[in-house]
């Protein structure tokens, strides 16, 4: 496609004219068969037209739409005038892993939902400039790591090497402390490589920016699981470390409990994406097996963004038929907007408003079939949705040969065998102060999906970030008293 | 990477090894495992600690020949390196003075039991050991659990050593004799675990058996390894690897554990073949 790009950047009443630019995409079809990414990102015309479509607003609604912050005003123009690098560099004052957001943000519910422009049309698409901006930079090999020469002295230990982990590793090497990530898991990254697919978020990108992190002198252990392998306490005395950062990320799977659960055929969508991400089932030759759903039927039960990335993968393994069945109506789908759009034109099938009863199988305990249930919506609930009620005489039967529960995750249960000082709550997650991260127990902060249970990506970096600031603070003063823990 | 410090054989396609992992050796406790991959592209296996020491900094493990991992496993020696060991993951086993406790290995669920049996032991009680095996080769461990239990008995299938018979039926033996045994540990096959759970079950003896489900991440995230305890679903993992065998259901778990053997038919066949040429 070629497209004109104006030299200079157009007054502002003609720039309604420019149409939003959607990135160029794997056709629906040929992408539902393979795991390369969806997304092929702009090009540098149509990053600039797209930019161009900003009206540079006095007062940018946009940037209050970002978890954390980033100079979305600046960045755009930057990008509208060709200056891509400069923009990067904007862009990572505020996000220091601009390609991983860019592609997996819910910008809908963001930044661009805060845009200016949703109100007579369509917002800038402010993610697809992220993830340019980063994606140039990295291309170009112009990453800048700056590390400052001058050390502190001060040892830093991050739990998990998930968003929250590695955006707080990040300003807090920044900052001259001496960094020691630890990871449970053999590979790095957390639920960026073992949960979001390959076709939406490619572990290259994760390398890359793990990469960085190191020439900038993090350390990284992997297969240390903290709990198990040793404890806060150990790494807070016997090992030296002046602060810790827990972003260990959410846990155990929930299930239905409904009867069948345990047939041989139900996965939890953890286990079912760290088959195929974090252990590569996908690839011919794969020491790690995956059902084979080749020609047969893969029903996904939830509506969040895991549940999308679990149906997706079905169908790109090859399943005849890759359904979500979800409690509630589209419009209350958890889901980004785009993964919903992705998975409808790649042929996955929804049946929404629909609840499963049971499931059923052979006598050597294989699932053959699912019982289901037509809800329909009742009164709001607790969560201001409308509450999915039975339908009267909606019952039915349907044959499936492998379904995904994936319906969120508890904590990690790991973490709280050895922890004491810390005060978790009745779900299982850390208490921790919002704006700083800190916990009840001295020397130890937490973030991500440890404290608020199953979230984003972007909340997971941002905790990270506050938590990094509140550490420098603390290690810069010594006083904890500047945030009142729990007010 | 971690170094290989000794590998030997015990018995026919099981051997034994011992694993420089300072961090794990500090921290393990009896009943606990780790998972393992034995290279960059390998899949996690759980194995259960069959001993340690956290001066020396090793832990060791056995492992049976049975897959493509275990097979490729028991191709290393020492001064190679096992690619990733994490933990020690699970609960330690409940260990008290519980008066006369028996500890029954079958195979090497031998090598799984020895750790406990020895904190058994530290911990007051009178130890009877009872080791299964098919045939007089594949008793393993009889000189180790020797040094710490007060009565030691080898058992094997076609009575080429010890007693004549099944581990279910020498401890049948003990019970019928008036024996008062206050805790039976079994570990092994999941039809032997069964079956002693049979044994006991009628007395009311305290049984506890330690459960190999499949497992993927070990670490609480995946719930691969769900089995069901007294009508709940409990994840192996991080709720066991140690159970009630009252409570167990061991039917569930034998089908659970065969979801895969096909795949893995496959794999070691490819193994076997690259081996040869």
């Amino acid at each position: 496609m070629t497209i004109e790009v104006p030299d200079v950047w157009p007054p502002k009443r003609e720039r309604r004219a420019i149409a939003r630019l959607h990135m160029p995409e794997q056709e629906a079809a040929a992408r539902a068969r393979n795991f390369s990414e969806v997304n092929l990102g702009f090009t540098e015309d149509m990053a600039r037209l797209e930019a161009m479509r900003c009206l540079e607003c006095k007062t940018p609604t946009c940037m209050e739409g970002c978890p954390v912050g980033i100079k979305i005003d600046l960045f755009v123009s930057l990008v509208a005038e060709g200056h891509f690098a400069e923009a990067a560099q904007i862009v990572k004052l505020d996000n220091s892993l601009p390609a991983i957001c860019g592609r997996v943000c819910p910008q809908e519910n963001q930044c661009e939902g805060a845009c200016v422009l949703t109100k007579k049309g369509e917002s800038v698409a402010i993610g697809a400039l992220e993830r340019f901006v980063a994606d140039y930079e990295r291309l170009s090999g112009l990453a800048v790591v700056d590390v400052p020469a001058e050390r502190t002295g001060k040892k830093i230990a991050i739990v998990g090497s998930g968003p929250a982990g590695l955006a707080c590793a990040t300003d807090l090497a920044k900052a001259g402390h001496d960094v020691t990530v630890f990871e449970a898991l053999h590979e790095l990254g957390g639920v960026l490589v073992y949960g979001i697919p390959e076709f939406r978020l490619p572990k290259e990108i994760v390398r890359a920016e793990i990469d960085g992190l190191r020439r900038m002198g993090v350390e990284f252990i992997t297969n240390a699981v903290i709990g198990q392998t040793t404890t806060i306490n150990a790494l807070l005395g016997r090992d030296g470390f002046h602060a810790v950062f827990l972003g260990v990320g959410a846990g155990l799977p929930k299930f239905t409990n409904i009867d069948g659960e345990n047939l041989i055929g139900v996965y939890s969508a953890n286990e079912f994406l760290t088959r195929v991400n974090l252990m590569r089932a996908y690839e011919d030759g794969s020491n790690t097996p995956i059902f084979d759903v080749r020609g047969n039927k893969v029903a996904v039960f939830g509506g969040g963004n895991t549940a999308m990335d679990a149906v997706r993968t079905a169908l790109r393994l090859g399943a005849a038929e890759a359904s979500i069945i979800y409690r509630r109506a589209e419009e209350q789908m958890p889901a980004r907007v785009e993964e919903i759009i992705h998975a409808k034109d790649e042929g996955v099938v929804f049946k929404l408003l629909t609840s499963p009863l049971s499931f059923s199988g052979t006598d050597d305990g294989w699932l053959t079939s699912a019982r289901l249930q037509q809800m329909e919506l009742g009164e709001p609930d607790d969560s201001g949705r409308r509450r999915p009620v039975p339908v009267e005489g909606g019952e039915y039967e349907i044959d499936i040969d492998v379904a995904v529960i994936a319906i969120g995750n508890g904590a990690n249960p790991l973490l709280r065998r050895n922890a004491p000082g810390l005060v978790f709550t009745k779900w299982g997650t850390v208490v921790a102060d919002e704006a700083s991260g800190r916990t009840t127990k001295k020397g130890v902060w937490a973030g991500g999906d440890i404290v608020t249970g199953g979230a984003t990506v972007i909340l997971a970096m941002g905790a990270g970030r506050r938590a990094a600031a509140d550490i420098n603070r603390y290690l810069a003063t010594g006083d904890l008293s500047c945030v009142e823990f729990g007010c | 990477m971690f170094r290989i410090l000794e590998a030997r054989s015990l018995a026919p396609d099981v051997k034994y090894f011992r694993i420089e992992a300072p961090s794990i050796a500090r921290a393990r406790k009896a009943g606990q495992f780790v998972i393992l991959r034995v290279a960059g592209d390998g899949e996690r296996i759980p194995l259960t600690i069959a001993d340690g020491d956290a001066s020396g900094g090793w832990i060791a493990v056995i492992v049976q020949g049975i897959g493509k991992t275990t097979k490729h496993l028991n191709t290393l020696e020492a001064g190679e390196f096992m690619h990733d060991v994490a933990g020690p993951l699970g609960m330690p086993s409940h260990i008290r003075d519980f008066g006369t406790a028996v500890a029954i290995g079958g195979g090497v669920g031998t090598a799984i039991a020895y750790p406990t049996a020895v904190a058994l032991k530290r911990a007051g009680n009178y130890v009877i050991s009872i080791v299964g095996g098919r045939s007089r080769d594949y008793v393993i461990m009889e000189p180790a659990l020797r040094d710490i239990s007060d009565e030691v008995y080898p058992c094997t299938d076609d009575g080429s050593y010890g007693f004549h018979g099944f581990v279910t039926q020498k401890l049948q033996g003990l019970i019928d004799e008036g024996r008062v045994l206050d805790l039976v540990l079994a570990i092994g096959p999941i039809p032997m675990m069964r079956a002693v759970a049979d044994v006991t079950r009628p007395f009311g003896i305290k049984t506890i058996v330690s459960l190999n489900p499949i497992m993927v991440d070990g670490t609480g995230m995946c719930g691969g390894c769900r089995v069901s305890v007294g009508g709940a679903t409990r994840f192996a993992c991080v709720d066991g690897p140690e159970f009630d065998a009252h409570e167990v259901d061991f039917d569930l778990m034998e089908r659970r554990n065969k979801a895969y053997v096909g795949f893995e038919r496959n794999r070691l066949e490819e193994f076997l073949e690259q081996v040869q040429t």
